[in-house]
């Protein structure tokens, strides 16, 4: 049986019809044709699948789309700005070589973004916590934790 | 992997969920934060013909300082507690276990309560609520029952919440005046389970010798295993304690078993240095307090 479930994506209203098993990953990139998030490892691990719910980042592989019907969730697509400039965040990984294959990208996009919002100037130690979460097979994370303290600097520099 | 199939239920009430939950009996899950479950229906390691999904109950997402503890409903989040600046002042040893709890953006979704009711050896959070003689209270329509740490573990994932029953709260009671609490683990990876970790307790007497001195051990045994080591520390100041011999009086209590991740002796070992390191850290807050 489906469930007819609202959610507020990005800012735009989305309807979808889904069994109750529909993980919000899946409703994300099969039901609403949002393939930015990824999916690694269905079960917490990887961290790729990381979206904003409510603001704050949460794993859409281990949450049931039935379950947050009502509320708002902002993936990677919804990080630049309307006319398409990129985030602070964004800028800062492009800049600093953050990413390699990108597989594992949009998840550390959506984790920094909150992390720096709630706090706008970590200290190395709160950057590693921050990013522990999330696993990168690529770029050794060297370049990840430097982007995130660019991003913190474009932000600082543009506020 | 995906999910079997199976009937979603969310209620909007306590007492829709108790009698959802009581109509779907043994088929019935509690779905909460879902960062256990979810894993374990992915991989297929359970398949609930009934979730009944908690997370519209606003009225269990409480988190009360109370005279005698600290009182968690079963919708608060790791997250929300951890931060709680009341909470820390009240009752240290749960922030000071919170961050050892997963990542955080796993403790944004996942409830302490469902931490306990879970009762994954390796958590952090049933050490917790053992070490301090807590408990949770169960309900089911027209019944509620408070049960004991001591009783509330039963086994490796199995947990005295009974099918068709809602764990409403947990509580963790204060510390008496004069003691200190500690968390120290090794895991092999920042935020992965322990490989073996231990909670401690110590108490002082006005005279600031040791009257009081105990663990929670993790990942050595199928339940946090508590051992009470007043005797071994001796009535003496924390600068003249015996730790080693309380660490050994850990050690045989605890029947660790290999795994992919660690032998059998490994982990013993490292339970004997843990305890060592927490009862000391403990007993430098108990001289602080
Ligand atoms: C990558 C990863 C790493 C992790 N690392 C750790 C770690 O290091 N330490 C640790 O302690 N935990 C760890 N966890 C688990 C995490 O802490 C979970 O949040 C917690 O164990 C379960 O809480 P939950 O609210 O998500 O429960 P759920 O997943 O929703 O439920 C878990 C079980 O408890 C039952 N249940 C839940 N709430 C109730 C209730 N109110 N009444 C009756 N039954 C209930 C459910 O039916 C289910 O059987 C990790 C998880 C992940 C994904
Ligand atoms: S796909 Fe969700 S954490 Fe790996
Ligand atoms: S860039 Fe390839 S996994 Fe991170």
């Amino acid at each position: 049986m489906n469930i007819a479930i609202t959610l507020t994506v990005n800012g735009v209203v989305r309807q979808a019809e889904v069994p109750g098993r529909r993980l919000l990953s899946d409703c994300l990139r099969h039901d609403l044709g949002l393939t930015g998030t990824h999916v690694g490892c269905e079960h917490g691990v990887c961290g790729c699948c990381t979206v904003l719910l409510d603001g704050e980042p949460v794993r859409s592989c281990l949450t049931f789309a039935v379950t947050v019907d009502g509320h708002d969730i902002t993936t990677v697509e919804g990080l630049a700005a309307p006319g398409g400039a990129m985030s602070p965040v964004q800028r800062a990984f492009a800049e600093c070589h953050g990413l390699q294959c990108g597989f594992c990208t949009p998840g550390f996009l959506c984790t920094v973004t909150a992390l720096l919002r709630d706090n706008p100037a970590p200290s190395e130690e709160e950057v590693l916590e921050g990013i522990s979460g999330n696993l990168c097979r690529c770029t050794g994370y060297q370049n990840i934790v430097k982007s995130v303290h660019r991003a913190a600097e474009i932000m600082a520099e543009e506020s | 992997m995906k999910p079997p199939p199976f009937d979603y239920h969310a209620p909007r009430s306590v007492g829709e969920a108790l009698e959802t939950l009581a109509g779907a009996g043994e088929h019935g899950k509690v779905l909460a934060g879902g960062q256990s479950l979810i894993p374990m229906l992915n991989m297929r390691l359970a398949a609930p013909g009934h979730l009944v999904d908690i997370n519209r109950l606003t009225e269990l997402d409480t988190l009360d300082v109370e005279p005698g503890g600290v009182r968690v409903g079963a919708l608060a989040r790791h997250a929300r507690v951890e931060r709680s600046e009341e909470v820390a002042a009240a009752q240290p040893l749960l922030c000071q276990a919170l961050r050892l709890v997963a990542h955080p953006v796993i403790r944004n979704r996942g409830t302490v309560v469902g931490s306990l009711v879970h009762a994954d050896p390796a958590a952090e959070l049933p050490a917790v609520l053992a070490l301090l003689g807590g408990s949770v209270r169960l309900a089911r329509p027209g019944a509620v029952r408070d049960v004991p740490a001591a009783g509330f573990f039963t086994g490796l994932l199995e947990s005295a919440a009974e099918p068709g029953e809602l764990a409403v709260s947990a509580f963790f009671p204060l510390l008496p005046p004069r003691s200190g609490t500690a968390f120290r683990e090794v895991a092999r990876r920042h935020g992965d389970y322990a490989l073996a970790g231990v909670a401690a307790l110590v108490g002082l007497d006005d005279d600031l010798r040791i009257t009081a001195a105990r663990v929670a051990c993790v990942s050595v045994g199928p339940a946090p295993v508590l051992v009470d080591v007043t005797e071994a520390c001796g009535h003496r100041p924390p600068a003249s304690a015996d730790w080693a011999s309380a660490a050994r009086a850990v050690q045989e209590r605890t029947a660790p078993e290999a795994d992919i991740h660690a032998t059998a002796d490994y982990r013993r070992h490292l339970t004997g240095v843990l305890a060592q390191q927490a009862l000391r850290d403990a007993a430098r807050e108990a001289l602080d307090a």
